[in-house]
């Protein structure tokens, strides 16, 4: 094969006939002459839009030092901790390590969501707003709704890497979920309605609070819900009254659903879904009413 | 579409509670210029601005940006435009390049951000989170996120403020880059020397109405000259008032310093030098100076200190 050859490999004469790049201008302060400045504005496509706002804010929630205490050092600490000793009463089976792993994971996972969706997201949304990031994002080309699907999607991954994070943890303690790959499946369609409702909730308190209020208010919850919300102490512990109350909260339906399914091996609960599924949508039409962007 | 400005603000009214911000103000800001609004803290320059971004609704007034309504058509106008607030906008632990990248990244044509940056100079902290930049690196890559999608109109409220002097002149570099570039710029300032040295029109600003506009020389033009020496005291006044050009005057004030004002420029020199050599006078330090527009400035607003 020689260098004429058609089917040879692009020479260099190929590369020539490219468009060259023009080269830097050092000439820009003459008027009327083509620049690098001369304006050619116009929004990148959306997805590419979304996607990079999405790298942007899941880079940035990774690398926050006490956003990962919260989403990650927390719940395995609480996981391990508690399934290492026998120091709460985790009702039925709690008296071997993989009985209380039973009861233990499915409200650590539910508290990972809790974690990211709510109050991770409160936290860095309040003072997003609170340093002008949403209104300089207002007057850039990336829309409103888009930056808010970024904001979910980068949800979305963080909890997902959570997510295996917790289960591989619960898994190496001796974890063994009940209801198969049902089981799972069934884990899924309550995970996604409660880290809707979660992450409204998130969003209406960063957007009608001020910045320090939301950090305050959006910790305390967490820390009030790791006991208070079906997490590592079984709601029956409580006064019936003060039960029936505290089920209703979506941490805590989504707690006892996941138990149901992953340590029963109970069917779907269909009341929980509605339930999640009713606070998803009371909370995004609260956050949409209510959210003030400065 | 060409030949109508980028921004035409006719009696725009912003109030606030009980507080009115601006009042009936006028602005007019060409393609391919730079226009400056210039005006004492609380004029109402960043409210004005900032109602031509789309951030606020006017209560009274017409506001067209690029022929379009910024209350009304946001979201077509705000690729068109590029936007650098008077602090802030940028998320605290987002590093200096990564932000430029990313904001590159909405663009449909932006600049090289990698050129940019080192045009800028944000490359050596380009790995620093922002807020560990200096108020200087955050000023820089403020004005970079500004003009990296490439637009028609820019607005930048204060681009200077805390630049060191290199800063500064790497900024009005850039601005005349885009000017020339056929980009139409609007800054904010309350810099003299600034809107001297860029502008092509200068709009002042105070009490939320525009009290004076024009070109830098045109706002300076038609003002007495003036001419300051010193020499021995109590010299004859009204002698050296005889040989000045028509309405020139002089005065002394404290005693030995004198101050002749008057138009005429190198005549009035002259004219005051020839007396001095006529009278035995050594004048010394003798200083002329045009009006500025630092006293065109305080001599519409004021030279007393605002509450």
């Amino acid at each position: 094969m020689t260098a004429a050859d058609p089917g040879a490999p692009a020479t260099a004469a190929d590369h020539r006939a490219a468009p060259a790049r023009p080269a830097p201008h050092r000439r820009d302060d003459v008027p009327g002459t083509e620049t690098e400045f001369t304006p050619r504005p116009g929004p990148a496509p959306l997805p590419r839009m979304i996607a990079a706002q999405a790298a942007l804010e899941t880079r940035m929630l990774l690398r926050h030092g006490e956003q990962l205490l919260l989403t990650v050092v927390i719940p395995t600490l609480l996981l391990v901790l508690f399934s290492a000793v026998d120091i709460i009463d985790t009702g039925e089976g709690g008296d071997t390590v993989a009985g209380r792993v039973a009861f233990l994971a499915p409200g650590i996972l539910a508290l990972a969501v809790l974690s990211t969706a709510f109050t991770g997201q409160a936290i860095a949304t309040g003072f997003e707003r609170r340093y002008g990031v949403l209104k300089r994002l207002g007057a850039s080309p990336l829309p409103r709704w888009a930056l808010l699907t970024a904001k979910s999607c980068s949800v979305a991954v963080t909890l997902l890497l959570q997510l295996v994070l917790l289960c591989a943890v619960a898994l190496a303690l001796g974890w063994s979920p009940a209801g198969g790959a049902a089981g799972v499946l069934a884990a899924l369609v309550l995970l996604v309605p409660a880290t809707v409702a979660l992450s409204a909730l998130g969003l209406l308190m960063a957007g009608t609070l001020r910045a320090e209020a939301t950090l305050a208010a959006a910790n305390l919850v967490f820390v009030l819900l790791i006991f208070g919300g079906g997490v590592v102490v079984p709601l029956e512990n409580f006064p019936d009254a003060v039960a029936r109350g505290l089920e209703l909260l979506p941490v805590a339906a989504l707690s006892e659903g996941l138990r149901d399914v992953l340590q029963q091996g109970a069917p779907l609960p269909w009341g929980t879904v509605a339930l999640l599924t009713g606070w998803a949508v009371a909370a995004t039409a609260a956050a949409a009413r209510w959210f003030r962007w400065e | 579409m060409r030949s109508e400005p980028a921004v035409a603000v006719t009696g725009l009214v912003k109030r606030y509670g009980d507080t009115t911000a601006v009042d009936g103000l006028d602005l007019t800001a060409d393609r391919a210029a730079v226009t400056a609004v210039l005006g004492p803290n609380g004029a109402g320059k960043t409210t004005t601005v900032e109602t031509c971004e789309g951030f606020r609704a006017a209560d009274a007034g017409e506001v067209r940006v690029l022929g379009l309504d910024p209350a009304r058509d946001g979201a077509a106008l705000r690729p068109r435009i590029g936007v650098m607030l008077q602090s802030g906008g940028v998320y605290p632990t987002v590093r200096a390049m990564e932000m430029l990248r990313h904001t590159a990244r909405l663009h449909a044509h932006p600049l090289d951000p990698e050129e940019l940056g080192e045009r800028l100079g944000l490359h050596s902290c380009g790995k620093t989170p922002y807020r560990r930049l200096s108020g200087g690196q955050q000023q820089r890559l403020a004005l970079a996120l500004a003009v990296v999608g490439r637009p028609e109109l820019v607005f930048l409220d204060e681009p200077t403020a805390g630049l060191d002097p290199q800063a500064r002149h790497a900024t009005w570099e850039l601005i005349r880059a885009l000017r020339a570039a056929g980009v139409a710029v609007v800054l904010t300032t309350h810099l003299m020397d600034e809107a001297e040295e860029l502008a092509d029109r200068v709009a002042i600003v105070d009490g939320g109405r525009v009290i004076a506009a024009g070109s830098p020389a045109e706002l300076c033009g038609g003002r007495d000259d003036v001419l300051r020496f010193t020499g021995r005291p109590g010299l004859d006044l009204a002698s050296l008032d005889a040989a000045l050009p028509d309405g020139a005057r002089a005065e002394e004030s404290p005693a030995g310093h004198y101050r002749v004002t008057g138009a005429g420029g190198p005549a009035l020199l002259a004219a005051v030098t020839a007396w001095c050599a006529a009278h035995d006078v050594l004048a010394d330090r003798i200083t002329t100076r045009r009006h500025s527009l630092q006293d065109v400035f305080l001599d519409l607003t004021g030279r007393e200190l605002r509450p």
